[in-house]
């Protein structure tokens, strides 16, 4: 290697880490910090984490935090509810929405742009908007506290994005198969659930699992429409913050806790999320 | 669009029935409820009083005008947004341009960048908490350790650091929402517009400004819209780290409704203040749908 090629090469070096190693790896410090640091806060001792000099790395790992909070608090019975409601809240909204995606998709009729793009113009209410009336609803009809009321909360705002999100999906499919049913003397049923259905499986499960992560991680409405029986997981830990002012021990394992089951769901699904919200955005 | 309507001998009911089900959530949970809430806000309606629930006409409307509280969160609403939204922006596109580019382990680190869209609000607020916390938080310490300060700084119970550390979570929870966005739309541009720019000789700032640039103005345009709707109606976060103080110092539009429904159990005040706060952001809206499409015009 001759001299001048080294100087190139660490002339390359340098340029490479000054303009992308570094600057990513500070953005990357940014994002990633807080949660190593709740990590770290949920495995010490309780005794290490108040103290005048903040104390780094835990003299022990321990699980005791994890212990107390699945045997000594609601959180076991709060996840359950959660995932009741995030799942049920998937199914119900991607029921509908499939069904209405596919006649807005597929069947020209007055008012259909309209409709679509009113639906986008929902996003733009405050949820504090739907809460008082639903909270009135759900009083008359008796189901305040009730895990399955936070259902119906939801769906105001995962039906419509389901809409919006498979309408798009089902434009994307190719429509010959369809007219080769229709030929061959498919109804529309026959049609949907056996050309099309198939087809647009991979974002079911995408809108799906948006949809569960969002109910999963609502709390405004969840901190309205639950009791202590019903609470979700959500509300579970931040009533943590007003029972015991300081209760970090339990605030951080019980934030790793929920944040892992959402975290796995995002992992396996990304590639389906993320190309289904860019196109669902892009071509809004 | 392909329209479907096969000669049939007999009328269809199937695409009228598909779309029952969804007519009834959209009717019952969404129309109602917002012709509902409109409602409300010409009301006297507050549920340890409902007895007394009466139509008072525009009384919310002009209490709220005069009300200290109301006058503040405007101002730090404005702040909120304008300073969150372009900063996510800018963070997010250096985030995406830099791991647009092949290095090991890319895969990995884009995924691993995503988590705070998919953290729940009230995780993220409790973590900063324990971070921004006055006796044994970690920035606290760090930034003693560096000698910028000698004393603990309560940075959440301080009237002026409340807004402004709850701004730097706001703009932290975004990023990865613009960075997957644009990721997604750059890698849409086709290569050889880079290839011909590098034999025109291009540098990279350049081939950034005519070919990157104009080829994501669509991406941000929607993006940045989306963003500012969903920051400005964002209350959880801040419910969760401050409820809006000290006094009213963190208080945004959103919050101040949500309390106000909430805590005080006042319907038909809240409501008021929520359309206020609908209003005020359809005039954010046009004024910013305006200003681009005028941009265009002139290009």
């Amino acid at each position: 290697m001759t001299t001048n090629q080294f100087f190139n090469n660490s002339k390359y070096w340098a340029k490479k880490i000054l303009f992308i190693y570094f600057p990513a790896s500070l953005i990357l410090g940014f994002i990633l910090i807080p949660y190593l640091w709740t990590l770290l806060t949920s495995v010490k001792p309780t005794e290490e984490m108040f103290t005048k000099e903040v104390i780094y790395l835990p003299s022990v790992i321990t699980l005791k935090n994890y212990q107390k909070l699945i045997f000594e608090t609601s959180f076991p019975s709060s996840i359950f509810n959660s995932f009741k409601v995030a799942l049920t809240t998937s199914l119900v909204s991607i029921f509908s929405a499939m069904l209405a995606a596919y006649v807005f998709a597929r069947y020209e009729f007055k008012g259909n742009r309209l409709f679509l793009g009113g639906i986008l113009l929902l996003y733009m209410f405050p949820s504090v908007l739907y809460l008082m009336p639903l909270y009135s609803m759900f009083n008359k009809l008796n189901i305040l506290g009730n895990v399955y009321a936070l259902v119906i909360a939801y769906t105001t705002t995962t039906l419509p994005y389901g809409i919006w999100l498979l309408t798009g999906y089902i434009r994307e499919i190719p429509f010959e198969m369809e007219e080769a049913a229709r030929i061959d003397g498919a109804n529309t049923w026959q049609t949907f659930f056996q050309i099309v259905l198939p087809l647009i499986r991979p974002g079911l499960v995408a809108a799906g699992s948006f949809i569960f992560i969002t109910a999963w991680n609502e709390y405004l409405y969840a901190v309205m429409f639950t009791t202590s029986k019903s609470t979700t997981l959500t509300v579970m830990l931040s009533s943590l913050v007003r029972e015991y002012t300081v209760s970090w021990d339990l605030l951080t394992s019980g934030g790793i806790l929920a944040v892992v089951p959402v975290a796995t769901l995002f992992f396996f699904m990304q590639k389906q999320l993320i190309s289904g919200m860019a196109a669902g955005s892009v071509k809004g | 669009m392909k329209i479907f309507s096969p000669k049939l001998n007999h009328f269809d009911f199937a695409p009228i029935i598909m779309l029952i089900p969804a007519a009834i959530i959209l009717l019952c949970v969404i129309l109602y409820p917002i012709l509902n809430a409109i409602g409300m806000s010409f009301q006297f309606y507050v549920i340890s009083r409902w007895k007394e629930r009466r139509f008072v006409g525009l009384e919310n409307y002009i209490k709220i005008l005069s009300d200290d509280a109301f006058h503040v969160a405007i101002v730090n609403s404005l702040r909120w947004v304008f300073i969150t939204v372009p900063s996510q922006f800018l963070v997010g596109l250096i985030l995406a341009l830099l791991l647009n580019r092949k290095f090991k382990g890319r895969g990995f680190i884009r995924s691993i960048c995503m988590i705070p869209w998919v953290t729940s609000g009230v995780v993220i607020a409790l973590m900063w908490s324990w971070i921004y916390n006055s006796n044994f938080g970690v920035l606290n310490d760090i930034l003693k350790r560096i000698g910028l300060i000698s004393t603990n700084i309560a940075f959440l119970a301080n009237h002026d650091t409340a807004l402004n550390s709850q701004i730097v979570v706001m703009i932290w929870q975004g990023i990865p929402f613009f960075t997957v966005m644009l990721l997604a739309s750059m890698q849409s541009i086709p290569l050889d517009l880079y290839e011909a720019a590098n034999v025109a000789g291009a540098n990279a700032l350049q081939k950034f400004r005519y070919i990157t640039l104009p080829f994501l103005m669509p991406t941000i345009f929607i993006t940045s819209l989306l963003r500012f709707i969903w920051v400005a109606n964002n209350v959880d976060i801040i419910y969760q780290m401050t409820q809006g103080g000290p006094g009213y110092s963190s208080l945004t539009l959103s919050v101040y409704a949500y309390m106000k429904a909430q805590k005080s159990m006042d319907f038909g005040y809240a409501s008021a203040l929520a359309v206020y706060g609908t209003l005020f952001m359809s005039i954010l809206m046009v004024v910013y749908i305006r200003l681009l499409n005028k941009k265009e015009q002139n290009r």
